[in-house]
């Protein structure tokens, strides 16, 4: 087990930078997902760390040692792709046990790395079948396998339950979660599904456009973005942005959003808004849970408006409302038992101490 | 989805059903037809090939229903088979065709993986080109590798014309390309990942050939084998081109040369010298068809 370090790192294609600049520090043990919309960099950053794709600058250092030039079977790392790439002519024994045969480990040990390794991921039963004969899930677990007998310093994974259904993801996100408590060894894993992150890391890196927008802790990611790209990736559904300008009213430091409305900011926002400039174009952040149906005991900070929804979508627990705010689309969560109903008016409540401000020009969490 | 989709057209779906079972009872009875016919058309040489061979020259030449044995005998098959001109034809023709397929296939299968998976500068327009070279007919090649023969014998003073084994380098520039090309199309087809995963696991680009890429695409291995072995097996130009000596022919010159005397035709012994000759590949066939049909990668990936 060992920690990763990428110093600088970039990657180049012809004309096009594909990574660029990356500085990132991951300890051992650590569970770290990099999560971004595609094309972001975030598999050839992983691919760069497996030694399948050169970089072109900087340096990677897999346990202090700085890898860049050692070919992927000496970099002593296990990768999950995301098609499995099982061998098919091999039995599952085989496939888990390749890498340690080419080692030429003793017979007895590959053995009792790989029964273990099959306990572990509860695929005993298979162990003499083909690829072909399993499920994608089955599947999945022997490639987690053929990692894991390997026990190597860094587990790499490359989307490994894009190809699954919903409801297997699902479990297959806990398996992995309880090998990784179980096995403790480095990690990293590539997804773009914002979900996915947040349930498996340690820390989350958001990626956009070849570089890293934030790294932090899932709570960090969901509660303090650093820019707008890192806000609206992160959660579901996103969070709105709404177009707004800060003012003074009574001695009194407000937000407008419209002509017609203009909140107070609650003292602690207040404090640390009011240094900002009072023209500039700005964007209120609110994620959709803080902005629900209205009731009769407001806390401080949390202000009142009426809208008319557009468009309403009861998930049970939760029913999803839309509607527009001088044409910016917004979306809310209100209680079932609310009484929203589409093309019907409504007074909705935003609670304010858990707004962000954002520079419109810059997308930077103000 | 699907089932949604008939529920919704309720009415509609008895007729929408039946009209797509009547399509394809009629697909059906035409394939059936065609497949029937071109049945015949070509089982009928090997047919007549069959019942010639069980006639004497005497019933051969009768004017009788040639389409009938009235006498059957294996007096062709017994004289082919105890004669040492043919035994020899036989051990030539299939000398060349195992070392041709062996040298093909040592040649092809690295070439084709390189050409395939190592991407190189040029790789692309090197795998066009070698596929390019399948395309000139060795009707035009043969007098200049006659010539370059020549001069080499000449050189070097190392016998090369008339001597049976010239065969195993020549036939390899019909069998190569063609092959390589047939390789480099099931070692594309394999997914990117599975040589990726060997490497990672510790397996050299030699360790990942053999290990793996071979068996995954062991299907078309197969096909280039049969058609390497076919090729060298049937080839006639080049042995008659090369080979003059009575020891040194192969099959198809032999059963040519020795079995027609000037206008006299052996038709006996020609038909059966054919069928003898068509034997091995076919052995080939029934035995590899299996292996060349299952598609091996199922389940490498999803799927």
């Amino acid at each position: 087990m060992a920690e990763v370090a990428l110093r600088k790192v970039i990657k180049r294609y012809d004309d096009v930078e594909a990574v660029r600049g990356i500085d990132l520090d991951i300890s051992d043990h650590e569970f770290i997902v990099l999560v971004g919309p595609s094309g972001c960099g975030k598999s050839t950053t992983l691919r760069m760390i497996a030694g399948l794709e050169d970089i072109t600058d900087g340096d990677i250092m897999i346990g202090g040692d700085v890898v860049n030039d050692v070919p992927p079977k000496d970099r002593d790392i296990a990768m999950v792709f995301q098609n499995y790439a099982l061998y098919p002519h091999m039995t599952v024994a085989e496939n888990m046990s390749f890498g340690l045969r080419l080692k030429h480990y003793p017979k007895a040990e590959i053995k009792a790395r790989v029964t273990e390794a099959a306990r572990l991921l509860d695929i005993t039963d298979l162990i003499d079948r083909k690829p072909k004969q399993l499920s994608g899930g089955q599947r999945q677990r022997v490639a987690m396998g053929r990692a894991i007998v390997r026990n190597p310093k860094v587990f790499l994974f490359d989307e490994p339950l894009s190809n699954l259904d919903a409801k297997l993801r699902v479990q297959m996100r806990i398996e992995i979660k309880k090998v990784h408590q179980k096995v403790r060894t480095t990690t990293v894993y590539v997804t773009h599904d914002q979900v996915e992150a947040m349930t498996l890391a340690d820390r989350v890196v958001v990626m956009n456009k070849g570089r890293i927008e934030q790294i932090g802790t899932p709570n960090e990611l969901y509660h303090k973005p650093a820019t707008r790209f890192v806000a609206g990736f992160i959660g579901s559904p996103a969070m709105n942005f709404i177009p707004c300008r800060l003012e003074d009213v009574g001695g009194k430091l407000n937000v407008r959003l419209t002509d017609r409305i203009s909140f107070p900011l609650p003292p602690a926002r207040a404090a640390r808004y009011s240094v900002l400039p009072r023209t500039e174009n700005l964007l209120l952040g609110i994620r959709p849970e803080h902005l629900t149906e209205s009731n009769a005991h407001l806390e401080p900070g949390v202000e009142t408006f009426d809208t008319v929804l557009d468009v309403t979508e009861p998930m049970g627990m939760e029913t999803l409302v839309y509607f527009g705010l001088e044409g910016t689309p917004i979306c809310g969560r209100v209680d079932p038992n609310a009484g929203a109903k589409d093309g019907a008016p409504m007074r909705l409540a935003m609670d304010l101490n858990n707004m962000h401000l954002l520079n419109e020009a810059t997308g930077a969490v103000l | 989805m699907s089932t949604l989709a008939i529920d919704k057209t309720g009415p509609t779906r008895k007729v929408k059903l039946g009209s797509m079972s009547r399509d394809r009872t009629w697909a059906l009875r035409w394939s059936y037809f065609f497949l029937v016919l071109f049945a015949i058309f070509f089982l009928i040489p090997p047919v007549y090939m069959l019942i010639t061979s069980l006639k004497s020259s005497a019933e051969i030449s009768a004017a009788t229903n040639p389409w009938w044995v009235f006498h059957p005998t294996l007096s062709n098959y017994v004289e082919l088979l105890t004669s040492n001109q043919f035994l020899r034809f036989f051990w030539n023709s299939s000398m060349i065709s195992i070392v041709v397929v062996i040298v093909t296939m040592l040649i092809s299968i690295p070439a084709a993986f390189a050409l395939a998976r190592m991407k190189f500068w040029g790789s692309a327009t090197l795998a066009t080109g070698v596929f390019l070279t399948y395309l000139i007919p060795d009707s035009l090649l043969f007098i200049p590798l006659f010539k370059m023969l020549a001069v080499v014998q000449e050189f070097t003073g190392i016998t090369l014309l008339n001597r049976w084994y010239v065969l195993v380098f020549i036939y390899p520039t019909l069998t190569v390309p063609f092959c390589t090309w047939i390789m480099i199309g099931y070692f594309a087809s394999i997914p990117k990942e599975l040589d990726e995963a060997a490497l990672i696991d510790g397996a050299s680009w030699l360790q990942t050939l053999t290990r793996i890429f071979i068996p995954v695409a062991l299907p078309g291995l197969i096909a280039a084998t049969i058609f390497a072995f076919t090729v060298s097996w049937a080839q006639f130009l080049y042995p008659l081109v090369f080979t003059t000596s009575i020891d040194q022919l192969v099959l198809p010159v032999g059963i040519t040369t020795t079995l027609i005397k000037g206008d006299v035709f052996n038709w006996g012994q020609i038909m059966t010298g054919a069928l003898l000759g068509a034997a091995p590949p076919l052995v080939i066939y029934a035995f590899l068809m299996d292996y060349y049909i299952a598609g091996l990668t199922a389940g490498a990936t999803k799927g």
